[in-house]
Order: structure tokens, then sequence, then C-alpha cells
């Protein structure tokens, strides 16, 4: 088969520095090929139009900025605290109160920097205390570009609110400039849940035989709930979700849990693993966006679970929701079969959002993340093979032993290995063996690359976030952000797959498509000219 | 929705809730974007350009471009200066701008990256311009970086060449592509020669034509910020943002300056219209504008009824907020709270002169305020109204207030940022929207035998 490799003709414009660099993050899919290897999570090339963030951004505002119980203070200028305020449409209830609606800054100010800003934070958590008469579950500070710089010990400040308080206090020393996207902030939020949240309610009783925690769901549009729906009408007991409505206390009882399903690996497979080392909890890779990949996640958790009664309920489920949906499927599918799209977002969803396209019969030609690793593109296996440099170096990697007294497991070692074949078990093989053959992987796309991948492949749609949403749009390519869904959503399970493709069908067929080109562009208005001239 | 917040009211020095501003590098950016082919520049890590390409994409649904000099740990530690340069060499290569707007984040700036003697380095090619503005996060807010990059063009472009160009510069401030369109339609009916910088609209609201097109038509061109130097005088509004770069085309080029509220109300319109038509020299305000204006104060007597002696909460950026209490006031609603993020005690006392002309007294002024405290405040006594950006909704949705959404940012809503709040039209549109979100709870709440078709 003849491949087309469009990589040098995406990247033909770029000098040859820049060609250099950009090069090694695009590849072809090939599964001949078992050698290609994509560059993924190193520096932006400065200059170029990344639509990366940064380290706060994915330690506040990803994990930690979800949780309804916990007050959450950014230490630093405005700024980050301000955009990081309600923006990722990460819902939450609480019938007490949810924290997360409110954006704590410590507004820091010149003098502060010049001067030193910890004495404004210890103030700022006086005042919060005497402000609210609802004490959080527990106070996260979280600290901004400048204040790693200017050295305040924010950790100092956390142990002595704490030991003032009596109220968990914990530090995330996520200044924007750690690492290289916003991964390493996910990193830095997960080591300190890690350390500090799960498992420290000891006394909380083991959780049923048939529970899960929810990992990397954040409850964007109200995916988790209705992840949440689901589980619990097979009869699964969800313990707590990391981190969409998600709460303080309900982590620290994830230890209980049987199993732990992971969503977005990119963003806590550190967790996943961690937990298994100390607990011996297995994690299991799952996908509940698309209507396949829905029922592939509920039969592996069947299977790992292993009992005829729940089995049969999962069956049950399964099939009342397809029922539900046949006739939007098969109309989805006569509307959208054929179709072509690319998709650019963060971190697992590019993948997971394929095969929901999939389900519809759209193809998709090209796909990257924003800020992978490369065993997000290329499955868990490689992780031994990646070199670290010293932008993740920065970035602490803790190691965790099995507890003494929790650590547990629920398969026999036979039944693991069994099951390890059958499923993603403690692994995920990534978003390339699920692409088709002659499509193209690009990390850390950027604008002029969506622009020529725009012009080569001339897609149908063009699934990003809002910042290049509009470009494509202009551009006359239908554009639906994949990071906030629009204000519509959710996507996830059963319904949430149809309501995606309604959603496609309805922004592929409004009228205005079609009045782009108006009707003086394609017939002459040139009648009354000649008149003047007399020509008639 | 904010459940938590208690009506007891703590002082506080250090805890920012719910801010009402954001940092200055948003403002550079969208200063920036009011300049033809100009790329806007954020020198620090990319976090703070995506933050603010998000916002101005999420408030004016149009792309915003801009790129980062990507910073990680080493540049920190070690300096921007090899980032800078390769950044400003990528983006001239890449995206092709005529020029570079440079503005510094609370990252380069804390480690005292010297931009100017950077830039000295770098060579820029034949045609092309690169200006900077400092922008420290931890001072003011946006509004202020919006001026501070005003005044990085004007000190690196802005030149008197001895031939005065005749022509009046106006500085609009911080403005919707709606609100820049109104008062260029009124300079144009009352004849005015005139520069306007920066001028985001044909950038900020560009036609959707079937291409993508990086630099639409709109922005202020270089050439004419250059000769802003010649102008006759600047024609600014909103004192709190145009101060500065009044007084950095004076320092530079002599250029002398008239500093006007923002347009919004009657009698700021007034204002600006006699200004106008002064400068102009047309020697009197064209019938067209009367008739505007007629129609206006037409429809406020109309519609008294529905909004006079209602009490409303006006919050947002300076100029805005006064320009919108101005307004209320004409209507004969009374301000209660009238509060805003970013320091300044001209908002205070020019807040303070207004009120008194019209005797209001029991009103709460407040700037470098946060709308944690608004609430609070709603909390012990309730307004009718509330009038400012989208971050509002929580405490309009929590106690059940309406809200008229005006500022930046408004996230959650579309067409705003094409339609004026300023001119006499801006008014228009402004007491339409009071006057029907007010008939709207009316007809929303009440009973169904109390439901009426007519007013």
């Amino acid at each position: 088969m003849n491949m087309v490799i469009p990589r040098e003709e995406i990247l033909a414009k770029y000098d040859p520095r820049v060609f250099k660099n950009r090069k090694e993050h695009i590849i072809t899919v090939d599964s001949n090929d078992p050698n290609s290897q994509i560059t993924a999570n190193s520096r932006a090339v400065p200059g170029i139009m990344t639509h990366r963030g940064c380290c706060y951004a994915g330690c506040k505002g990803v994990v930690l900025g979800p949780l309804k119980d916990v007050l959450v203070i950014t230490h630093g200028p405005i700024g980050c605290g301000f955009y990081s305020w309600g923006t990722r449409r990460n819902k939450a209830y609480d019938p007490n109160g949810v924290w997360f609606q409110y954006c704590f800054s410590t507004d820091v100010q010149e003098p502060d920097i010049v001067f030193g800003g910890d004495k404004k934070l210890r103030k700022a958590i006086d005042e919060a205390l005497a402000t609210f008469k609802v004490r959080p579950k527990a106070i996260m500070i979280c600290s901004t570009c400048p204040i790693g710089l200017i050295g305040d010990d924010i950790h100092a400040v956390a142990a002595k609110a704490e030991a003032d308080y009596g109220i968990p206090c914990m530090a995330f020393s996520c200044e924007g400039y750690k690492g290289v996207s916003q991964s390493g902030g996910h990193h830095i939020a997960n080591n300190t849940i890690m350390r500090r949240v799960i498992g420290s309610n000891i006394e909380a009783p083991q959780a049923s035989r048939y529970s899960v925690n929810l990992l990397g769901e954040y409850n964007i549009g109200g995916d988790g709930w209705e992840v949440e729906r689901i589980l619990e009408r097979c009869g699964i007991e969800v313990v707590s979700i990391f981190t969409g409505d998600g709460s303080f206390e309900k982590i620290q009882k994830a230890h209980t849990a049987t199993l732990n399903l992971v969503q977005c690996h990119r963003s806590i497979n550190y967790i996943a693993e961690m937990m298994k080392t100390k607990y011996g909890i297995d994690w299991l890779k799952v996908n509940f966006i698309g209507i396949k990949s829905t029922i592939k996640s509920l039969h592996d958790i069947a299977d790992y679970f292993d009992d005829p009664v729940l089995t049969k309920r999962i069956e049950d489920v399964i099939e009342d929701e397809m029922e539900d949906i046949a006739d939007d499927i098969v109309y989805l599918r006569s509307m959208l079969e054929g179709k072509t799209a690319v998709i650019y977002v963060g971190g697992s969803r590019s993948h997971h959002y394929q095969l929901l396209m999939r389900d519809f019969g759209i193809k998709c030609v090209a796909a990257g993340y924003e800020f992978a690793h490369r065993d997000d593109y290329e499955g868990r296996d490689v992780i031994p093979t990646i070199k670290g440099d010293a932008d993740n170096k920065n970035i602490e990697s803790i190691t965790v032993k099995p507890d003494p007294d929790l650590y547990k497991t629920f398969l026999t070692e036979a039944r693991y290995k069994e099951l390890k074949e059958k499923m993603e078990l403690d692994d995920y093989a990534g978003m390339i063996p699920d692409m088709d053959n002659g499509s193209i992987v690009i990390d850390d796309m950027n604008e002029f690359e969506s622009e020529e991948i725009m012009r080569i492949f001339k897609p149908d749609m063009f699934f990003s976030g809002i910042k290049d949403k509009y470009m494509f749009e202009k551009s006359g390519v239908y554009s639906r952000q994949l990071h906030s869904y629009d204000y519509s959503g959710p996507y996830s399970g059963f319904a949430g797959a149809c309501k995606f493709g309604h959603d496609l069908v309805m922004g592929l067929t409004i009228p205005a498509w079609k009045l782009i080109v108006p009707k003086w562009k394609k017939e002459s208005v040139l009648e009354a000219s000649f008149e003047k001239k007399g020509v008639l | 929705m904010l459940d938590l917040t208690p009506n007891e009211c703590v002082e506080r020095e250090a805890l920012r809730i719910n801010p009402c501003k954001t940092c200055q590098p948003v403002g550079a950016v969208y200063a920036a974007l009011g300049v033809h082919r100009c790329m806007p520049y954020s020198h620090g890590s990319q976090g703070c350009i995506s933050y603010h390409r998000t916002v101005l994409s999420r408030h004016f649904k149009e792309p915003a471009p801009a790129v980062s000099s990507s910073f990680t740990e080493g540049a920190s530690v070690f300096g921007g200066g090899s980032n800078l340069k390769t950044g400003v060499k990528n983006v001239f290569e890449i995206y092709k701008p005529d020029i570079i707007a440079i503005h510094t984040t609370c990252l380069s700036e804390t480690i005292g990256d010297d931009i100017r003697s950077i830039i000295q380095d770098i060579e820029v090619p034949d045609g092309k311009y690169l200006v900077h503005a400092n922008t420290p996060s931890y001072v003011g807010s946006h509004v202020y970086g919006y001026y501070n990059m005003m005044c990085g063009f004007i000190n690196y472009l802005s030149e008197s060449t001895g031939v005065p160009n005749g022509k009046v510069a106006i500085f609009p401030g911080w403005m919707n592509p709606g609100d820049l369109v109104e008062i260029k339609r009124l300079a144009d009916i009352c004849g005015l020669k005139y520069i306007m910088f920066p001028d985001q609209s044909g950038v900020m609201d560009a036609p959707l034509l079937g291409t993508y097109e990086m630099y639409p038509e709109g922005g202020t061109r270089i050439s004419e910020i250059k000769d802003l130097g010649n102008c006759r005088c600047v024609l600014a509004l909103g004192e709190m943002i145009s101060a500065e770069p009044c007084f950095a085309l004076e320092r530079k080029c002599k250029v002398p300056h008239k500093m006007i509220p923002y347009p919004i109300g009657v009698e700021n319109t007034d204002e600006f219209v006699m200004q106008t038509v002064k400068l102009s020299g047309i020697g009197n305000v064209p019938v067209c504008l009367e008739n505007e204006r007629g129609q206006l104060i037409d429809m406020m007597i109309d519609s008294h009824q529905h909004y006079s002696q209602k009490k409303v909460a006006i919050y947002g950026d300076p100029d805005t907020v006064l320009g919108v209490m101005s307004f209320v006031l004409e209507l004969g609603m009374t301000p209660k709270y009238v509060i805003t993020g970013t320091f300044g005690e001209r908002f205070d006392h020019e807040a303070a002169r207004i009120l008194e002309v019209y005797g209001v007294k029991d009103c709460k002024v407040k700037s470098n305020a946060d709308l944690f405290e608004l609430h609070q405040w709603i909390k012990n006594e309730s307004v009718d109204l509330l009038i400012g950006t989208t971050y509002g909704k929580q405490i309009a949705k929590a106690e059940n207030i309406p809200l008229v959404r005006v500022g930046f940012p408004v996230l959650d809503r579309y067409v705003h940022s094409y339609m004026p709040i300023v001119g006499y039209r801006g008014c228009i549109r402004l007491l339409e929207m009071i006057t029907n979100v007010f008939l709207d709870e009316r007809d929303r709440e009440c009973e169904d035998k109390d439901l009426e078709i007519v007013l």
C-alpha cells in the first residue's frame, strides 16, 4: 500500500531548526513498522503558538480545582486564580455548599514580591477561616510562577496552619514554569493526594465487594455523573471520583474500594500505579466515551469481578440502555457515516473520542494530544524506554511501599494472569494501536500545523479547544470544543454518545454553512452597468 | 450556588475571594490585537498566554492569536533572553506579522529580564517592528496592562515630524468592537478627522468568509501609530484607562489631550459629541445625532415606570462602571453598590462626585473590591438589578436578582461584543436590556391571573 506521508508537507514552511524539532512530533500510523516512535512531553518551541498550558493549570485547574469540600487558595497574583475559576465546566453538587464556586487568591502585590508573600498567605488562611462559618475538609495552597522564584515556603505555612487549626493543609509547588505542560502539574497534585489524602481515613470500613474508584474523571458537563449512574445501576458502588464532583472526604476512603477504573490515564496513571503497589488494588483502563467503549469497559468490569449475578445485571443494563438508543444509532450513522475528522485535545480524549466517532462511522484522519507522554501514544510498555530530561526531572516522582495493614489483592495470581491477557489490566495500549494505518499522529499540534492539516486533509470537522475553534470555523470547517463541550454534554455512556452525535449532526447541518458564499458571488451583478454604458 | 457565603462581613486584607479584575497581560494582549498585523507576544511560561487567549476567545467568540516565550525552569533560572530571541525569530518567520508586541508576565518581571536590552540584540527584519511593555501581574489589573501596552506602542513608534496631520487622536479605552464602531460612526458624523488607537473592530469581530485570516483588515496601522505624534490633540475616553497613554504621547511628542468619561449615558455622550464637534469645527451638532438623542430621551420617558427607583449594583472595570452608573442615575435608578476590582482613588472620587450631583447618599463605592464582598453586602441589603460581567451570575442566581451583562469578560452570551453600549444608540440598547430584564422577570414571576399582554 502506498503510504501518504504528509509530515514534510505539514512542516514545509518551517525553517530548518524548527523543522528538525517538530518532525519528531509527527508520525504516520503504520502497524507494519513496530519501530516508529513519537517524541512527546518535550518543550514547546519559543514563539510557536502552542495550545499548551502550564504546571499550575494542571495542578489547580485540572486535578485539585474540582474538589468540592476543599478550600483551594492560589498563592500569587490575581490572574492565575481568576482564569482557573469555574472555567473547566467540572460540575459538582453538595447540599452543604461547594467550595470551588469561590475563587480564592492572595492577589499578591509588588511589596509581597519584594519582601516575601508567606505572611500574606498565612493571613489569607486566617481570614478564610474567620470569614466562612463552614469549615472546609482541607485547605490546599497552589503556588504560581513568582512565588517559586521569591522562595516563599508555602509548605511551612501549610504545616503551621494545619497545626494551628487542626484541618489538613497541604501545599503544592506547581509554579507554571515547571515541566513543559499541564502534565507536570497533574503529577505534583497526585503525589500529594497519594501521600496525604488516599487512605488517610483508616477507620473507614471496607467498601462493598463490587466497589470502584473512578480515576481521571473530571465530570466535565456531567460526564462523571452519567458514568456513576450506569455503574450504580449495574450494582457497582462508586467509592470516590478523582476529582470531578470529587471530595476530600471520599478520596480519604479510596483505599477501601476493590478496583480502580482509569478514564484519563494521562492525568492519573501515577495514582493508579501507586495504589496498586501500596494497597494491592488493581486498576483497569476503561473508557466511557463511546458506545462500544462503554460496553467493553462494562464487560471488563464484569469479567474482573466474575460473579454471575453481577454479570447478568451488567448485561441487562447494557441491553436496556442500548434499547433506548437503538433508533438514535441508526439515524446518527445515516447522517455521519463517512465523514472525516481531526481531533486535537488534552490528555486522553483524542483517543477516547476517536472510538466514539467510529460508533457513527466517522473516520479520524489525524489526531494529537496537547500534553501527552509517549506512553499515551504508544502504550504503557514504552515507559521504561522514555528518556528523562532536565524539564521532567524537576517533577518529583515518589515511590510507595505495600501498606502492612491495608494491602490486599482481589484476584488470585492465576486469575490475574488470565485477565491481563484479556483486558487492559494495570495497563493501557495507547492511542496509536487504535488508529487506522495512514492516519497522522501529531504531538503538541500548534496553530500553524492545524492550519496546514486543515488545508491538506479538508476534514468535515475539527475537534479542539476554544483557542482554535473559531479559526476553523472562519475557514468553514465545523469545530466543536472537546475540552468543555460547548456548553453541552454529558457525552459519556450510551445516552451521552448520542447526545454527542446529535450535536454533530446539528452543527454540520445548520443552514448557515450554505450561506457563506453570497448570491452575488455565484451570479453576475453586471446587468445594471451594461445599461449605463448604453450597450444594450 | 454560593451557599457558603455568610452574611457577616469580615474585614479582609490578604485574601481575595471572587475577584472583579484579572492580571495585566490579558489587557496587553487585547490592546495589541487592536493594531493591524500585530502578534501579541507573552514573555513568560506558556500557561499565561493560554489562559489569556482562552478568556479573549470566550468573550469575543473569535480567534485571539498570541504567542509565548514558553519558559521552562531553565529559562526561569538563567533568564529568558535566549527564549525571547528565538521566539521573536520564529514568530517573524512562521506567522509573518508586521509588528510584535511583547509584554512581560509576573515570571519574567520577577527574574528581572530587561526586555529593552534583550530587544537591542534582536535582528528585526526590514520594515518590521518590535515594541514592548512591562506588565507585571502583581501590579494593578488588566486595565493597567491595556494602557501600559498602549504606552509601549507610543514610546516605540509615535514621533513628531514637525508636520501636523490635522487629525485628532482618539484613545477609546477598552471597548468591544461594537462600541468602537459606534465611536467611529459618531466621529464620522461629526466630521472629525481622526486616528483611533487601538482599534479592535475589524479584528475581534472579523466576518466569516470561508477562509481564516490571522490578520484581518481591522486595527490601527503602524503608520497611524507613528503619526499620533503629529496629531492636533488626543480625545481620550475613560480617565482611568487613558491617562497614562495621554501622558506618554505628551511627553514624547508634545501632543495635548482632553480626557472625558466613556460616552455611556446621555450626558457623557453629549460631552463626547460636543468635544468632537468642537474639534472638527463643523459648527453645530448634526441633526441626525440630535434625533438619535431625542429618540433615547423619548424611550427613557416612555419606559421609566419599569425601572425608576430600582436599586442596582454595578461592578466591573472603572471607566465602564462610572459610565453605567451615570446612565442609571439618568434613568432614575439608584446605584446601591458600585465596585471595581482595579485599584484607583480616582474611581472613588469620580463616583462620589457623580453621586453628589444626583443627591444619592447611601451608595457604597469601593475600588480594589471583590465580588464576594459585593455578595455579602447584597445578602445584607439586596438590590433589584446587577449590571456587570459574567462573574456576577453566581450572585444573580444565588439571590435571584436579574443580571444585565456589561463589560469584560462576558463569557456566557453571544452577540454582546457587536452591540454598543456607548453613544445614544448604545444607551438605547442598555435601556432595552435593563427594561426588558425587569419586564421578563415580572412575566416570569407573576401569577397566571396577573400575566398581561399589554403595557
